[in-house]
């Protein structure tokens, strides 16, 4: 099943945050909400509306996962990327904390 | 070196009081991202992929052994114990926090160094010559005049909101290590007939999305009348740059829409116009500057080293590292070190705080405190006897820094690419990796000779993939990175962009088709005839062949 993740910053930090069910900002990607339907499309972008304009974070956007077992996976390599760690330093990042998934950032 | 007056200092402190107020106003809502973030990009601080990143200046990368230590402390206290030495001589930081950030200002500024006018539509950070004040070709040595370019430029009222970002390049020596023609202006100095040192102004290259090799503005220009001339040319452009199309801003294109000539009348008409008044004053303040680079005391020394040559004779590793990685020094009896910061499957310009404090102990020991960053991403020592090379080799060998591959197959341009940068289209880190094992053999390295492979994770070219032999660009098709191949560009005096060979590649593929490039090189190579030299020879089509003809 494909849906879309609302994904952001954390401004004090700078470090990658996701929307989840209860409306927080979660640090790992398995712990997202995967919008699967229109109207939850819709109720993504007023939260990035409202989020964009807040304190917690910044740069809020949707990316394109699809669900994976437990764990979401994003379409595009970048998005990947950016929920694991950089590929050429497994020892940083999310990967490094064991919250980045155990999908492959090369798909 | 330079060091700061009662001004510099002022204006730098500042800044970070100011930059601390904005981010307390950013964190408690007072100030929102659309309010904050060009103010937090005047002071270096972008958001990239995985977290902030914080831009450093280390103007005309020139660096202290306190400055060296004080941003290996940086990478240990506020970041994850590294730096990335960039294109643009400057240290990036990958993942400092935002509340963190005025307290690294007010540590960059206890040593004389801050990250102002590292972003934005203003003139950056001032580069120049790795080998700067002791190149054994050296006319003079061009950071007084990058020092003077910096103190005119920092804040300079008319010139902080140009159309587009504006690089300044500078070298006083024949063979151009800083690039100059591929900058947004190009500074080389040359003698006159009459044997005076003066500058040939170049104007409107660069890299990117539209690659072009800069113009001569002026053959030669007294150095008396450098800063107004330089006023003239920022006036021209900054009336008639583009502001309606970023893609079309730079002085480049305006240049190329001129025309040279046009463009060269404009600026000698506004040069004409505005007269020199202040250039009293300006030689004065040269001149103070100058003094501050004055070479350290030269020990008299025999040229030819004993020590050196029995040490070279007893170690091969260490005669290959002093055939390569030195370089001829003006003064007898000292050699240039250049530490490469291209290992095997490492990543280019990414140095740990512990490698940061080596280097810093090795030039407090051994190179009168100084360090410079080459735009080549490695590091450098300029003032090192040479009866001390084989300990500082052997410092550097323990540390695993002794990498004998400067200006070889292995010492590999790369940007963060899409491992580190939200623009990246592709990564750039693993393709150099790839080609740095496939190409490990240093013998094969060297006989390969001298070789630049530059690689840019997005057409901004950060990586400098237009001008290396060749170039690599990473590209986004479908969701899949894909990789153009360039031959036959150069960055140095005779500068030019490399052309396309054909269609791209995937990342897989990449360090193959290197090798059939380098294969057919050899094949095809003259007596002692370089890879770039060939190339021109002979052209793009026995490459081309070697590389499609099969597929």
């Amino acid at each position: 099943m494909t849906g879309k993740i609302l994904t952001a910053n954390r401004v004090d930090d700078g470090l990658v945050v996701f929307l989840n069910g209860r409306g927080e900002w979660a640090e790992a990607l398995s712990e997202a909400w995967l919008g699967e339907h229109d109207s939850t499309i819709a109720e993504f972008e007023d939260i990035a509306s409202a989020a964009g304009a807040g304190t917690e974070v910044t740069d809020v956007y949707l990316f394109d996962a699809e669900r994976d077992g437990d764990e979401f996976v994003p379409a595009h390599i970048r998005e990947r990327i950016r929920a694991l760690g950089p590929t050429v330093r497994m020892d940083l990042g999310k990967q490094a904390e064991g919250i980045g998934g155990a999908f492959n950032a090369l798909g | 070196m330079y060091r700061y007056d009662e001004f510099d200092h002022r204006f730098v402190r500042e800044r970070t009081t100011q930059f601390r107020d904005q981010v307390t106003r950013r964190l408690s809502g007072e100030l929102t991202e659309d309010e904050f973030k060009p103010l937090r990009l005047m002071n270096g601080v972008y958001l990239q992929l995985h977290a902030y990143m914080l831009r450093v200046a280390v103007p005309y990368g020139t660096l202290s052994a306190p400055q060296m230590r004080q941003l290996a402390m940086i990478a240990e206290r506020y970041d994850r114990g590294y730096g990335h030495f960039t294109t643009r001589q400057n240290i990036q930081y990958n993942w400092p926090a935002l509340k963190d950030l005025p307290d690294v200002l007010d540590h960059l500024a206890e040593v004389e160094m801050h990250a102002i006018q590292t972003s934005g539509n203003c003139i950056r950070n001032v580069t120049t010559d790795q080998w700067a004040g002791v190149a054994a070709d050296e006319i003079a040595d061009p950071r007084p005049i990058c020092e003077l370019l910096r103190q005119w430029s920092s804040l300079h009222p008319e010139f902080s909101f140009l159309p587009r970002k504006f690089k300044i390049a500078v070298t006083g020596a024949p063979q151009d290590r800083a690039a100059v023609a591929v900058h947004d202006i190009g500074l080389h100095m040359h003698r006159n007939a009459d044997g005076e040192a003066g500058w040939e102004v170049l104007a409107g290259g660069g890299q990117g999305r539209t690659p072009m090799i800069a113009v001569t503005v002026r053959d030669w220009l007294p150095e008396r009348e450098l800063l107004p001339y330089l006023e003239a040319v920022m006036r021209v452009y900054n009336l008639h740059g583009r502001r309606d199309n970023k893609y079309k801003a730079r002085i480049k294109i305006l240049i190329h829409e001129l025309g040279a000539e046009e463009f060269r009348r404009q600026v000698e008409e506004e040069f004409a116009r505005a007269g020199t008044p202040e250039v009293e004053v300006e030689q004065r303040e040269l001149a103070r500057i100058a003094a501050y680079f004055a070479p350290p005391a030269y020990e008299d020394l025999q040229d030819v080293s004993t020590e050196f040559e029995l040490a070279k004779n007893g170690n091969r590793d260490f005669a290959n590292w002093a055939k390569i990685n030195v370089a001829e020094h003006k003064a007898p009896g000292y050699a240039i070190v250049n530490i490469s910061l291209k290992p095997v499957d490492g990543i280019p310009g990414d140095a740990t705080t512990e490698e940061m404090n080596l280097v810093a102990d090795l030039s407090e020991r051994y190179s009168a405190n100084e360090i410079r960053i080459t735009h080549r991403q490695n590091l450098v020592l300029p003032y090192v006897r040479k009866r001390d090379l084989f300990a500082v080799w052997s410092a550097l060998n323990d540390a695993g820094l002794a990498i004998a591959n400067l200006g070889h197959l292995g010492d590999i341009i790369a940007c963060p690419g899409m491992d580190y940068c939200a623009l990246a289209t592709a990564r750039s880190i693993p393709i150099a990796q790839d080609i740095s094992r496939k190409f490990a053999d240093l013998k094969r390295q060297y006989d390969v000779g001298p070789l630049t492979i530059n690689i840019s994770g997005c057409i901004n070219a950060c990586g400098h993939h237009h001008v290396a032999h060749i170039g690599i660009l990473g590209v986004d098709k479908k969701g899949k990175e894909f990789y153009q191949i360039t031959l036959g560009g150069a960055s140095d005096e005779n500068a030019s962009i490399g052309k396309i060979l054909g269609p791209g590649f995937s990342g897989e593929e990449v360090p193959d088709a290197i090798e059939k490039i380098i294969e057919t090189y050899i094949a095809i190579r003259g007596e002692s005839e370089t890879f770039l030299q060939t190339y021109r020879r002979v052209g793009a089509d026995p490459f081309k062949e070697a590389l499609y003809a099969t597929a």
